[in-house]
């Protein structure tokens, strides 16, 4: 048995034997706050798997500085390198580490402070009677 | 920055337990301070739907606990994954009463989930492959001459 052709080792694989979701999730953001890569990874989740020239044929950035976003990206995870025919190298999105970052954005995004005030000021409005209007749910802030 | 694998909150509330209760597990509770409009199938094993106004958020909650008026849980499906993603939170709800009132704890957790795909496919595939990899190298390297 052989390691998929489609495949390409990340360069350093001992340092990525047993990825910690905190380093994942740094190297997530840390790619994604710049604005060249995300460009391409948008371009590479749009097409599918492009090469680096086909890429700088699609975006106003040199080949050399996609090499170079490519390699960090790589880095984080969020692109695989595919050996294609000819010796080409294509890169093609993986979403592996994105999960982890959305785990983390979604522990944020459940804004249970907000849930648990709502709560109480629902608790706090006297129930109307039956059959009533319901009363105006607007609550002054604070 | 630690991925918070469990949200935890206390809240003191003024009514007893049995009116938080009907607040956290009716869909004219759930439907008002949780979303705008919930239905709720209130059983182990039933499901209820909430939705917001917004048009975009919806959650389906898989109810796992109920036992009124002190316990009442369920799972969900992590935000941002896909509705079809394994991966869920897990959301349980303490009324203790406190005074003439409630202590209401909620505590969410399973956020840090990793994926298994991360280590299955990404990583370990690529650490696995250097490892043959280097050694056919070893191997062609002693082969030749």
């Amino acid at each position: 048995m052989s390691w998929p052709t489609t495949s390409m080792p990340r360069p350093d694989p001992e340092a990525v034997a047993r990825p910690d979701p905190e380093a994942v999730a740094e190297a997530v953001f840390a790619a994604l706050a710049e604005p060249t890569r995300r460009s391409i990874l948008s371009t590479l989740a749009a097409r599918g798997p492009t090469t680096a020239t086909g890429l700088a044929g699609l975006l106003p950035i040199t080949r050399q500085a996609i090499t170079k976003h490519l390699e960090l990206l790589a880095a984080a995870g969020l692109v695989l390198a595919e050996h294609g025919e000819r010796r080409r190298i294509r890169y093609r999105v993986n979403a592996a580490p994105m999960g982890i970052a959305q785990s983390y954005l979604a522990a944020l995004a459940r804004d249970w402070d907000s849930k648990l005030t709502r709560l109480q000021r629902a608790l706090d409005t006297p129930a109307p009677p039956p059959g009533a209007a319901a009363p105006e749910p607007a609550v002054p802030e604070g | 920055m630690p991925i918070p694998d469990r949200i935890e909150r206390t809240i003191d509330l003024a009514q007893p337990p049995q009116r938080v209760w009907e607040a956290l597990t009716s869909a004219e509770g759930l439907g008002s301070w949780f979303g705008d409009r919930a239905t709720v199938d209130l059983r182990p094993g039933g499901t209820a739907y909430v939705e917001w106004d917004d048009e975009v958020h919806k959650a389906t909650l898989t109810i796992v606990v109920v036992e009124p008026p002190a316990r009442f849980a369920w799972t969900w499906g992590i935000q941002g994954l896909p509705a079809t993603d394994p991966r869920r939170t897990y959301v349980e709800f303490t009324l203790t009463p406190s005074g003439g009132g409630t202590r209401l704890s909620v505590v969410e957790s399973g956020f840090a989930q990793l994926p298994d795909e991360l280590l299955d496919t990404a990583y370990r595939g690529n650490v696995e492959g250097w490892r043959k990899e280097l050694g056919e190298l070893a191997d062609y390297l002693h082969a030749a001459p």
